[in-house]
């Protein structure tokens, strides 16, 4: 309870901070959402000619997207602390967090609170609202469940793969861009969902890294191309993925050694 | 008379050409940023082979192109995306701008859109060359149908090569022009932000212009932007040939004479009224 209270009060101050900034929080807030705009464009202009894709409709591939804009944004907003985290190990910061008593975790969650990425949320919330209204997804209380609970293990999803890079970051701070085809490269190339891009892709994207947990199966049952409910629970595998994670950061925190400066 | 101008003109020459090195040793330096990148320009045209893959099988006669010259036009796309990526800006020059270190180098006895070329194109040119080979050489050997095909022929070769010096000029003249614009303005974030936005989008980096449709197709196609990517990338697998071919080159070169003309004049003008405070 305590740690709730201490994280809500680190975000309000890091709101505070950034509404200082108001032009350059609107312009980042914009950026975010061109960048995401530029994306449906794509989208539009290929359904515009070809219609369908993998038997997707228009709308179908949008609220996927959306959904999966959503889950990212949320992860980010949340969780860009560990984003940023090769910064906080290379200035010698994380002694400093190491010697307060409080979880690493909490405070590396709460030094970072991106609300620019509200502009990315807004063209995910209207691309959803679209994407509802043209698809014939009778909306039943199932259904909105397997919305949240894609938010939910999509978020966790995100989160978790920032965390594993913060823990890379304790062994080498060089060449982890790599780490970008995770989390930018899922989140371009999660608007579609993922059987578009045939089998091989479908098996990486479950076995190694869990996308399709939040992704692919819970849209089949949300779409209606399956029945089975069980779909929709899919999401909260991520929570093993989401363990794992823990542990390589806690292995990477046991061989944490400072810079000294 | 006639050849002291001779020997300025190549003494200049040779000053752009030394910064134009020392840029480009500068940024083949940065190998493991190289490599890390490399990784992403893999998955991202492997991924993109994927979905082109599935549009073409929902619909395969409403792809505008051939489908080997799209593998071209992707995994080009992506060994070249430091020749043509416009949010890639000298952030150094920006900062110069701001902190007042621009009057340094109006100090200097060069010209300063030359210097700024010079060092763009080196700047792209370095970190292409350090990516380029292992994508190429992968793209021509993957198997079918996701093969990057050879030109059709050594004349193809060579104007695929011309066009993307061309190309790389457009890209680093339209960049200057946006460097410049930062001194009319206190804070050209915004600007820029909405630009290379809509850059990206025009020149074909989204999606190919041929996948536009009709009356938007066009327009796209008659913008600076279109001499980018989009001619190089195309006349590589000859889907831009015949006189389709020789308007788009032409106006390639049109926008490139023009941005550079109207860089070197807007660059004149700014130089002029530069206000240095302080310091």
């Amino acid at each position: 309870m305590r740690a709730i209270r201490l994280y809500l009060h680190y975000i309000s101050i890091v709101i505070r901070s950034t509404m200082e900034y108001k032009a350059s929080f609107l312009l980042t807030a914009m950026g975010q959402f061109l960048v995401s705009f530029n994306i449906f464009l794509g989208i539009y202009f290929l359904f515009a000619r070809f219609s369908e894709v993998k038997g997707y409709s228009y709308s179908e591939v949008l609220l996927c997207f959306a959904i999966m804009l959503m889950e990212f944004s949320l992860a980010e907003c949340f969780a860009r602390g560990f984003d940023a985290f090769a910064g906080i190990v290379r200035e010698g910061q994380f002694d400093r967090i190491l010697v307060r008593p409080q979880s690493p975790i909490l405070q590396i969650l709460g030094s970072k609170f991106e609300l620019s990425r509200i502009g990315r949320m807004l063209q995910a919330v209207v691309m959803f609202v679209y994407g509802i209204y043209h698809s014939n997804i009778l909306w039943t209380w199932d259904k909105v469940l397997t919305v949240i609970s894609m938010l939910f293990g999509g978020t966790l999803l995100f989160a978790s793969i920032f965390l594993i890079y913060a823990a890379l970051c304790f062994f080498t701070l060089d060449g982890l861009e790599f780490m970008n085809v995770l989390t930018d490269g899922a989140r371009e190339y999660g608007k579609y969902p993922i059987d578009v891009y045939g089998s091989r892709i479908m098996k990486i994207c479950t076995y190694i890294v869990p996308y399709t947990l939040v992704q692919y199966y819970p849209l089949q049952y949300l779409l209606g191309r399956t029945d089975n409910p069980i779909y929709a629970l899919y999401p909260f595998g991520t929570i093993v993925f989401a363990l794992i994670s823990f542990c390589v950061w806690r292995f990477g925190i046991s061989h944490y050694q400072s810079a000294g400066s | 008379m006639k050849k002291q101008s001779t020997i300025q003109r190549e003494f200049s020459l040779r000053k752009y050409f030394s910064f134009f090195r020392l840029r480009f040793n500068m940024g083949i330096q940065y190998r493991t940023a190289a490599a890390a990148g490399m990784v992403t320009q893999f998955v991202w045209g492997f991924m993109e082979c994927f979905v082109y893959k599935a549009f073409y099988d929902s619909n395969p006669a409403a792809f505008p192109m051939e489908f080997s010259s799209m593998m071209a036009y992707i995994w080009l796309q992506q060994a070249f995306l430091m020749f043509f990526a416009t949010w890639m800006m000298d952030n150094e020059i920006f900062d110069l701008i701001i902190n007042g270190n621009i009057a340094y180098e109006l100090c200097r006895p060069v010209s300063i859109y030359n210097m700024w070329f010079a060092k763009n194109a080196a700047n792209r040119l370095s970190k292409a060359v350090l990516r380029c080979f292992p994508i190429l050489i992968t793209a021509l050997l993957l198997p079918e149908p996701f093969r990057m095909p050879l030109p059709k022929d050594i004349g193809t070769a060579i104007l695929f090569v011309g066009t993307m010096a061309l190309g790389l000029g457009v890209t680093v003249a339209f960049c200057i022009l946006v460097y410049i614009l930062s001194f009319f303005m206190v804070s050209s974030q915004g600007i820029r932000i909405l630009l290379t936005s809509l850059v990206d989008f025009f020149c074909g980096s989204i999606v190919p212009i041929p996948f536009l449709p009709e009356p938007l197709r066009t327009v796209v196609e008659l913008l600076p932007f279109a001499g980018m990517q989009n001619v190089p990338l195309r006349i590589y697998s000859s889907d831009l040939a015949g006189t389709e071919m020789t308007r788009a080159v032409g106006l390639q070169l049109f926008w490139f004479v023009l941005m550079v003309g109207l860089g070197k004049w807007l660059c004149r003008i700014a130089e002029r009224r530069v206000v240095v405070q302080g310091g």
